[in-house]
């Protein structure tokens, strides 16, 4: 294998096994910022308990995303150094910016949030989760931005030739608010409030099930159920406009989420399909002209295909962007339907009867993960041949210096290092879901839940 | 222009005191932990986690700081530095993945073997992550081969030089003393009495590792003590630096830990100013050929950018240091264990 392919399943397996967790940090920072903003309202033990059962679970969650998190600021150097000399100018002043704005916050506090119980009032503890999820939130939007520049680049201008070209900056804004960033932002927002959320329903519902720490497991069920069933229809929205967006600046990338081969032509829209691309031909259940229908509310519009790009300008794995596309939408799909079920049955005051919902709720937590992942590997798959979309081709970007088998070495390495990580991750991460929250409040739910009731209107 | 000085010189005093903030703040962090098993009570290694334990992700994050302000503000250096280092880079990046797991995870299993594996993953971390900063360092200072496109055109074995390894090594004393005194000042009792030993064995390991670089590098690298030879106005940076050193010993005899830590302190920052003062203009030095060097005109942004990012660190740098202190001041005093702690 040669530098580049080796680069990029390295950059490709570090990225994401490091988005395992930040998303899962940002949306249970959210769940934590309601959980502890419910004690400080109502004063109630339980949500102290479930606050503090929640926050030793981050601190996990939290370390490992840091952990991970460094070694993609330095990859960018180590490995693409045209790519860096390229974009530095640009890409740069964002990552300067989260460095500053978002990672130095939410780690300050963090140290707060984790130790400080006891050492600070609630009040300004409260803050420090707040000031914590706002850092997990800031660090998203330079992250997005950076990436959505290279999508749908903007406020720039290329300076020098060849080997030398690089782009610089004209408009911090227009780079900032560049046509696809705040599409892109508010999606990868809601999946990470969606990871974070169905992270608290699959261990609510598993205690629920072993019938443990029910006065704890019960309410703290309702409150993800409601992030988790508000975003899964939000994101709905988002995706369709992020899908519009990539219609309208990335058409190869569109042509490739569907198979869509013919330079103008109706498109389709598959359910479930699977994409030949020697003969070009996409087969598997479809809506005839739905893709259409979806972009222009019309379903005799013709959409651009593949076929309206050189081959050396388009993506040449569009099966498996396809897939990941299909594997995204159908999870989102099925999150709806799933949320919406069981607030149905919350109105009917019957969701916790229901044994196979509860046990269905213990593994959908993997649902959101599998779509994150899903989504961005259709994104940057779909972006090819281009690191920056018909600006740098990933080829081009590469460090000169770096030879394959010292990629070949970091690849084993960081394989060996985040396989033991990932196994010690999930045996800590059970141990502590096993163990359960420590619980100061009542033990009698009834009671407790019958409180809550009459006092917060959340939870009727 | 902004203040009499160039954008790009000043962003140059901008990432140079990013990375002395990093070498001061997470230089105790991983001090402690390399001297961790130095510390045998389990109680022991408790306290000396937890005197860390809520501020070393905040001061790791100066590195990602650093990272970005070379990224954005010298790109060409970035890119150049990154991947000439590039095994040197990954096992110092992954000793950092090994340090903050084993801070996290130690305290998750009561077992014996468990705590002392996790021990052992620790101060080795701690130890590799500091040795290999201190080697990238010295290569840095010494300059590396680099092509006429800016990369670097020599072999990975050329980084264990001599003078490398001394600088390298004499990092590892400089944090371990720093540790030392950090966690002195943090602790009380035995394990206080304990580290007040420690504190003073370190310093004179650091004293010993410290002249020995210095005699190699007055004696065989003339280009690092150039500019300060025919300069006499820079003099005053050697002389704080001996100055800050010398008061070290004096502080740990008195017992005044404080003092005894802003005096490494600055003892750290005036090391990295002394090698700022000798290298610039230069960000990397070509050894091969000084005019394929990398400079901080040749490897800076747009001044546009520049303008943008000192705007940024402007507004940025008073927050960071505004909830920094309050951190730092809400743990302040000697450490309590507590059930959250780890």
């Amino acid at each position: 294998m040669d530098v580049e392919i080796l680069s990029r399943i390295q950059f490709a397996f570090t990225i994401a096994f490091h988005y395992i967790y930040p998303p899962l940090s940002i949306g249970l920072g959210l769940i934590l910022v309601i959980m502890e903003g419910l004690y400080l309202k109502t004063g109630l033990k339980i949500y102290e308990d479930m606050t503090r059962f929640w926050i030793r679970i981050f601190a996990l969650i939290f370390g490992l995303g840091v952990a991970t998190g460094i070694i993609m600021e330095f990859e960018f150097g180590t490995n693409w150094a045209t790519y860096s000399k390229y974009v530095g100018d640009i890409f740069g002043s964002a990552l300067a910016a989260e460095g500053i704005f978002a990672f130095a916050l939410e780690s300050g506090f963090l140290g707060i949030l984790l130790f400080g119980w006891n050492r600070v009032s609630s009040k300004v503890h409260f803050f420090s989760t707040i000031m914590v999820f706002l850092g997990s939130m800031f660090s998203a939007v330079w992250i997005v931005v950076a990436n959505s520049w290279q999508q749908t680049p903007a406020g720039y201008h290329i300076v020098g030739e060849g080997l030398q070209a690089r782009a610089e900056i004209t408009d911090f804004w227009e780079m900032v608010f560049n046509p696809s960033s705040m599409e892109r932002l508010s999606h990868v927002w809601i999946g990470a409030f969606l990871a974070g959320a169905f992270l608290v329903l699959s261990v609510h519902a598993y205690y629920i099930r072993k019938g443990q720490h029910l006065a704890i497991a019960k309410p703290g069920f309702k409150i993800a159920l409601a992030v988790a069933t508000i975003f899964s229809l939000a994101q709905l929205f988002t995706g369709h406009k992020s899908a519009d967006g990539v219609a309208k600046n990335q058409p190869a990338k569109l042509a490739a989420l569907e198979g869509h081969y013919d330079s103008s032509a109706v498109a389709d829209m598959y359910l479930i399909g699977w994409v030949n691309n020697q003969t070009q031909t996409t087969t598997g259940i479809k809506i005839p002209g739905g893709l259409s229908f979806i972009l222009h509310q019309d379903f005799k519009t013709p959409v651009t295909g593949l076929n309206a790009f050189k081959p050396e300008n388009r993506p040449s794995q569009v099966n498996a962007v396809f897939q990941f596309y299909h594997i995204m939408v159908a999870i989102g799909m099925l999150l709806i339907a799933l949320t919406l079920y069981a607030s149905w049955q919350w109105w009917r005051g019957k969701l916790f009867e229901n044994k196979w919902l509860m046990g269905v709720f213990v593994w959908a937590v993997l649902l959101p993960q599998v779509a994150n992942q899903a989504g961005w590997f259709a994104a940057e798959m779909g972006r090819q041949p281009w690191v920056v979309y018909n600006l740098l081709r990933t080829s081009d970007a590469l460090s000169k210096a770096v030879k394959a088998e010292q990629v070949l070495v970091s690849l084993i390495l960081f394989t060996l290092v985040y396989s033991i990580l990932l196994v010690l991750f999930l045996y800590l991460l059970n141990k502590k879901i096993k163990h359960g929250p420590e619980l100061t409040a009542p033990a009698d739910e009834k009671e407790v839940e019958a409180k809550s009731i009459r006092e917060n209107p959340i939870m009727n | 222009m902004f203040l009499g000085l160039d954008y790009n010189t000043w962003w140059f005093l901008v990432f140079g005191a990013v990375i002395s903030g990093y070498a001061i703040l997470d230089g105790f962090d991983l001090g402690a932990g390399a001297l961790h098993l130095f510390l045998k009570k389990e109680e022991s290694r408790r306290i000396a986690l937890n005197a860390i334990g809520p501020v070393w992700d905040g001061n790791e994050v100066w590195l990602v700081i650093a990272g970005g302000a070379l990224f954005a503000g010298f790109p060409v250096a970035y890119a150049a530095v990154f991947s000439a280092f590039y095994l040197p880079v990954m096992v110092f990046l992954i000793g950092l993945i090994w340090r903050a797991v084993a801070i996290e995870f130690r305290s998750k299993e009561p077992g014996k073997l468990w705590r002392l594996t996790w021990d052992i993953v620790y101060t080795f971390a701690c130890v590799v992550v500091t040795f290999s900063l201190g080697l990238m360092l010295g290569n840095v200072a010494l300059g590396i081969p680099l092509n006429e496109e800016k990369e670097f055109s020599g072999s990975m074995l050329s980084f264990f030089n001599l003078f490398s390894i001394l600088v390298g090594i004499t990092t590892l004393a400089l944090f371990m003393m720093h540790g030392a005194i950090y966690l002195a000042m943090k602790t009380e009792n035995r394990l206080y009495v304990k580290l007040t030993v420690l504190a003073k064995n370190f310093t004179i390991f650091f004293v010993v590792a410290f002249s020995l670089t210095t005699l190699y590098t007055l004696l065989y690298i003339p280009h690092l003590s150039d500019k300060i030879r025919s300069n006499p106005q820079y003099f005053i940076f050697p002389v704080i630096m001996i100055l800050a050193i010398a008061s070290i010993p004096r502080q740990l005899k008195r017992g005044n830990y404080r003092l005894a830590f802003l005096f490494s302190s600055i003892t750290i920052a005036s090391l990295l100013i002394a090698v700022a003062v000798e290298v610039f203009p230069y960000l990397l030095y070509a050894s091969n050929d000084p005019a394929n060097s990398i400079t901080i005109d040749n490897a800076a942004s747009s001044a546009k950018t520049m303008k943008t990012l000192l705007i940024i660190a402007l507004i940025g740098t008073p927050l960071v240091a505004t909830y920094t202190a309050f951190v730092f001041w809400t743990f302040k005093g000697k450490v309590k264990l507590d059930e959250m702690s780890y």
